[in-house]
C-alpha cells in the first residue's frame, strides 16, 4: 500500500503546497493537518485558560467580588470541557498527525481525507459549545461531567452541549482509527510492532482507548438528550430510571479517556530523556507491556470515582485493590525513565526540562492519586480540593508539559530553525514554579475541607487560595512567552537547525531535512533488518 | 479590579490574624473511624514519602552526577530483566501492606448494625432536610442569616467579620455524644453529598435512593462541614453543621422539638 502512493507522488515530488485559504481548507497533507490541530489545541488552551483565571480571580478572597454562583459554574464546566476536549486531547492528536507517519516511515496518514474531516468537525463543535455562553440560562453549569439530574437543569444550551460533545466524539474516533491503520500497516518493511518507538506505541495505544471510550460516552449523552426531550426516564428516578447508572457509563468513559490524555505524553517523554541523556531508552519493551497494562487496566477502575455513591462493600474493594494495581505499571515507567536517565550524559535544553519536570510533578500527582485510590482516606478527598490537586498535577506538569516539551523538541523539525534556547528555559522555569504555587496549595485546602466547585469559601481557606490564585495569574501570563517563542521559531529567526537537531537523537524522523519537506518518506526508508530503530 | 486585588492583598496582609489558619492536613475528627481515616492517609502519605525519597534521591543524583558538563560519558545498557522484576515486585508488596488495613477499616464504615438514633437527611436545592426517624421531629437547615447577607455579589460586608461564614446554619443536626447514629441519605432533586470533615463522613444524597452510613461522635462539640456534590448555582452554600451534646442535653432538646414549635434552641449556640 505504501508502495502505490510511493509511486504516485515519486512523478512530481517536488510540488509544494498549495497557495491561500484552500492548503488549509481542503487539506490532506499531515504535516498540514497536524500544525492546524496544534494551532487549534494553542487557541482553546488560552480560552480555557481564561476560564481558569475568571475562577481563580473570583476565588482570591472570600466573598463575591466578580461573578455570581451560575457564572462561575459555567465557568469550571466549560474550563474543563475546553481543556480536556479542546486543548489537551487535540494536541497530542497533532503531535500524532506530524510525527508518526515520520516515525515510521510512512509518506502520510492512511486516511487522509477523513484526516481533514475529523480536523475542521473540531472548529465547528468548540463554536458551538463557546455559542452556548450567550444562549438564555447560560452555558452548561453542571460541571464537565454532566451528572443528571443537575445536567437536565441547563437552559438552552442543553442540547448544544450533547451536540458538541456527540460531534468531539466523531472527530476523537476518526482520528483514533486514522492512527490505528496508520500504524498497523504503514510502517517501514523492517519496522516490527517492538521496533517501533515509544511514541509511536504510546498513540496505538491512546487510539484504541478512543476507539473503546468515545462510543460509550456519545450513548450516554444520547440517553441524556432523551431524558430531556423524548420522555425516556434512563437517569431519572421519579421514572424508574437510575441517576447513578449515568456516572458508571461516564466513568467508564472518563477513567480511560484520563489515561487518552496521559499516554502520549508518556510516549513524548520516552523519546526525549534517551536523546539528552544519550542513551537508548531502558527497558524498551517492558515499557510496552506497561502501557498496555495501565490501558487494560483503566477499563476496570472507573467507579473509584464513586466510592461515595453508596456501592456495595464487595464493590469498593474490588475498585480499590485494581486502582491501585495502576500503580504497579506506572512505576515501571517511571523507574525506567530514571534508568535511562542513569549514568547517561545528560545536557539541559528546554525538552528536557520539561520532561524532567514532568517526571517530578507527574509522579507527585500519581502518590496523590494512590492515596485517593484508598477508600476510607478518599471518603474525606472525594470532591474536595484535593481532588483538584491531583488532576491538575497528572494534567498541567502532566500531560501539558508533555505536549510542551514535544513542541520544543520536534518544532526545529518543523520548522528548520532553532527556538530561542535562553527565552525556552525562562518559559520552562516559570511555568514550573508556577504551576507548584498554582496547585501545591489545593491539597491543603482540600485536606482542610474545602469542596471543589465552590465559588465562595469560608475564611479559613482564604490564604492558601490567594496564594494559588496568585500562581495562576502568574502561570497563564507565562504561556504568552511561550506563544512569542513559537511564532518567533516560525518565523525563522533562530539558529538553522540541522537534520539530526540534536545530538545523535534516535528515529526515523531525524533522517529527513529540517525542515521536513512537504512530502517524506515517499519510498520507504531502507533499514537493515538488524538495527533497532527505537 | 486590579486595585481590588491590590486592596485585598493588603487586607490580606494587615488582617492576616483574622484569616490564620494555615490548616494543612486532615482533621483527625472525633470518631474512632475518623481517627483510624486519619491513621490510613497519613500511613499511606508517608509510604508515598519515602518512596518519594527513593526515586527522587535516585534521580537528582543522576541529574547531579551523570550530566555531560561534568565529562559525563554514556553508558549504552538498556534493560536488566531483574531490574524489572524488583521494582515490579516491591510496589506490589507496599501495596498489599496499604490494602490490607484500608479493606478492615472499610468493612467497618460499613457496619451500620444496630444503631441508638437514626436521622434521614434529604438535600434540597440549597438546603438539607433533617427527620429523626421514630421521633417526630423534622426541620430544615438553611444557611444563616448573616452569611447569607454577606455572600451577596459586592454586599460591603467582609466575610471575615462573619462569624462561621458559610459554615453556619439556623437549625442544627443535634445528635448525642456516644451514640452510634445512622445517617439515611436520598435527595429530592438533584445529587447532593453530606459532608462533615470532623466525622470522616461523606455520602451523597441521591434522588430515588436510600443511602446509609453511620458514625459516633467521642467529643461534644459543633463540627461543620458542606455539600461536596455540585448541585447547581448555590452548591456553596448549603454547609452542613452537626452539633454533639451529651444525652441529658439532647433528651430535653428533643422533647422540646417535639412541642412542635419552631426548633431555635440551637440557633444561637451552645444548649443550656
Amino acid at each position: 500500500m505504501s508502495g502505490a502512493i510511493a509511486n504516485a507522488h515519486s512523478k512530481h515530488d517536488d510540488h509544494g503546497p498549495v497557495k491561500g485559504w484552500r492548503r488549509w481548507l481542503y487539506a490532506t497533507n499531515h504535516k498540514d493537518i497536524g500544525t492546524m490541530y496544534l494551532v487549534f489545541s494553542l487557541v482553546m488552551f488560552f480560552c480555557g485558560g481564561l476560564m481558569a483565571l475568571i475562577i481563580r480571580t473570583e476565588l482570591f478572597t472570600p466573598g463575591l467580588q466578580f461573578v455570581d454562583p451560575s457564572f462561575f459554574n459555567q465557568m469550571t464546566t466549560m474550563h474543563a470541557l475546553i481543556m480536556v476536549f479542546g486543548a489537551v486531547m487535540p494536541a497530542f492528536v497533532g503531535l500524532a498527525n506530524w510525527m508518526i507517519p515520520l516515525m515510521i516511515g510512512a509518506p502520510d496518514m492512511a486516511l487522509p481525507r477523513m484526516n481533514n474531516w475529523s480536523f475542521w468537525i473540531l472548529p465547528v463543535a468548540f463554536s458551538i459549545l463557546g455559542s452556548t455562553l450567550f444562549m438564555s440560562g447560560g452555558a452548561p453549569a453542571g460541571g464537565w461531567t454532566m451528572y443528571p439530574p443537575l445536567v437536565l437543569q441547563t437552559g438552552d444550551a442543553f442540547p448544544f452541549l450533547i451536540f458538541s460533545v456527540h460531534l468531539m466524539g466523531l472527530s476523537s474516533i476518526m482520528g483514533a482509527i486514522n492512527v490505528i491503520v496508520t500504524i498497523v500497516n504503514m510502517r517501514a518493511p523492517d519496522m516490527t510492532l517492538l521496533k517501533m518507538p515509544m511514541f509511536v506505541w504510546t498513540w496505538l495505544i491512546t487510539a484504541y482507548l478512543l476507539l473503546a471510550v468515545m462510543p460509550v460516552l456519545a450513548g450516554a449523552v444520547t440517553m441524556l438528550l432523551t431524558d430531556r426531550f423524548f420522555g425516556t426516564s434512563f437517569f431519572l428516578a421519579a421514572g424508574g430510571g437510575d441517576p447513578v447508572m449515568f456516572q458508571h457509563i461516564f466513568w467508564f468513559f472518563g477513567h480511560p479517556e484520563v489515561y487518552i490524555m496521559i499516554l502520549p505524553a508518556f510516549g513524548v517523554v520516552s523519546e526525549i530523556i534517551p536523546t539528552f541523556s544519550r542513551k537508548p531508552l531502558f527497558g524498551h519493551d517492558s515499557m510496552v507491556y506497561a502501557a498496555s497494562s495501565i490501558a487494560f487496566l483503566s477499563f476496570i477502575v472507573w467507579a473509584h470515582h464513586m466510592f461515595t455513591v453508596g456501592m456495595p462493600l464487595t464493590g469498593q474493594l474490588f475498585f480499590m485493590f485494581a486502582t491501585m494495581l495502576i500503580a504497579v505499571p506506572t512505576g515501571v515507567k517511571v523507574f525506567n525513565w530514571t534508568a535511562t536517565m542513569w549514568k547517561g550524559a545528560m545536557t539541559f535544553e528546554t525538552p528536557m526540562l520539561f520532561s524532567l519536570s514532568f517526571l517530578f510533578l507527574f509522579t507527585i500527582g500519581g502518590f496523590s492519586g494512590l492515596m485517593l485510590a484508598i477508600v476510607p482516606a478518599d471518603i474525606q478527598y472525594h470532591d474536595s480540593y484535593f481532588v483538584v490537586a491531583h488532576f491538575h498535577y497528572v494534567l498541567v506538569p502532566g500531560s501539558i508539559f508533555g505536549v510542551m516539551a514535544a513542541v520544543y523538541y520536534w518544532m526545529p523539525k518543523w520548522t528548520g530553525h532553532y527556538y530561542n534556547e535562553r527565552l525556552g528555559k525562562i518559559h520552562f522555569w516559570l511555568s514550573t514554579i508556577f504551576v507548584n504555587v498554582t496547585f501545591f496549595p489545593m491539597h491543603f485546602l482540600g485536606l482542610a475541607g474545602m469542596p471543589r466547585r465552590i465559588p465562595d469559601y469560608a475564611t479559613q481557606f482564604a490564604d492558601f487560595n490567594s496564594i494559588a490564585s496568585a500562581g495562576a495569574i502568574g502561570f497563564g501570563l507565562s504561556q504568552l512567552l511561550f506563544v512569542y517563542i513559537v511564532i518567533q521559531c516560525v518565523r525563522k529567526s533562530g539558529a538553522i537547525a540541522s537534520q539530526e537537531v540534536w545530538d545523535k537523537p534516535r528515529g526515523l524522523e531525524w533522517t529527513v531535512p529540517s525542515p521536513a519537506p512537504y512530502h517524506t518518506f515517499e519510498t520507504p526508508p531502507e533499514v537493515s533488518p538488524g538495527a533497532a530503530f527505537p | 479590579m486590579i486595585r481590588k486585588l491590590c486592596t485585598s492583598v493588603l487586607a490580606l496582609l494587615i488582617a492576616g490574624d483574622a484569616f490564620a489558619d494555615w490548616a494543612v492536613n486532615m482533621p483527625k475528627g472525633v470518631t474512632r473511624l475518623s481517627a483510624e481515616t486519619y491513621e490510613i492517609h497519613m500511613v499511606v502519605f508517608w509510604w508515598c514519602v519515602a518512596i518519594a525519597v527513593v526515586v527522587f534521591g535516585a534521580m537528582i543524583w543522576s541529574l547531579i552526577n551523570h550530566r555531560k558538563s561534568k565529562g559525563a560519558v554514556p553508558s549504552q545498557f538498556s534493560h536488566s530483566m531483574i531490574a524489572e522484576v524488583i521494582w515490579t515486585t516491591i510496589p506490589v508488596i507496599i501495596l498489599l501492606i496499604m490494602a490490607v488495613p484500608s479493606a478492615e477499616l472499610m468493612i467497618k464504615l460499613e457496619d451500620t448494625r444496630d444503631p441508638d438514633l437514626t436521622v434521614v437527611i434529604t438535600g434540597y436545592q440549597w438546603k438539607w432536610h433533617y427527620a429523626y426517624q421514630g421521633e417526630d421531629v423534622s426541620f430544615y437547615s438553611t444557611l444563616a442569616r448573616p452569611s447569607m447577607a454577606a455572600r451577596r455579589r459586592n454586599s460591603g460586608i467582609d466575610p471575615s467579620t462573619v462569624e462561621n461564614y458559610l459554615l453556619d446554619v439556623d437549625n442544627r443536626l443535634v445528635v448525642p455524644k456516644g451514640a452510634k447514629v445512622r445517617v439515611l441519605l436520598t435527595s429530592n432533586d438533584v445529587i447532593h453529598s453530606w459532608w462533615v470533615p470532623e466525622l470522616a463522613m461523606k455520602k451523597d444524597a441521591i434522588p430515588g435512593f436510600m443511602n446509609e452510613t453511620w458514625f459516633r461522635a467521642e467529643v461534644s462539640g459543633v463540627y461543620r462541614g458542606q455539600c461536596a456534590e455540585l448541585c447547581g448555582m448555590d452548591h456553596g452554600y448549603m454547609p452542613v453543621v452537626v452539633e454533639v451534646v451529651e444525652r441529658e442535653a439532647f433528651e430535653v432538646w428533643l422533647e422540646n422539638e417535639k412541642g412542635g414549635a419552631t426548633p431555635v434552641a440551637t440557633a444561637s449556640g451552645e444548649l443550656k
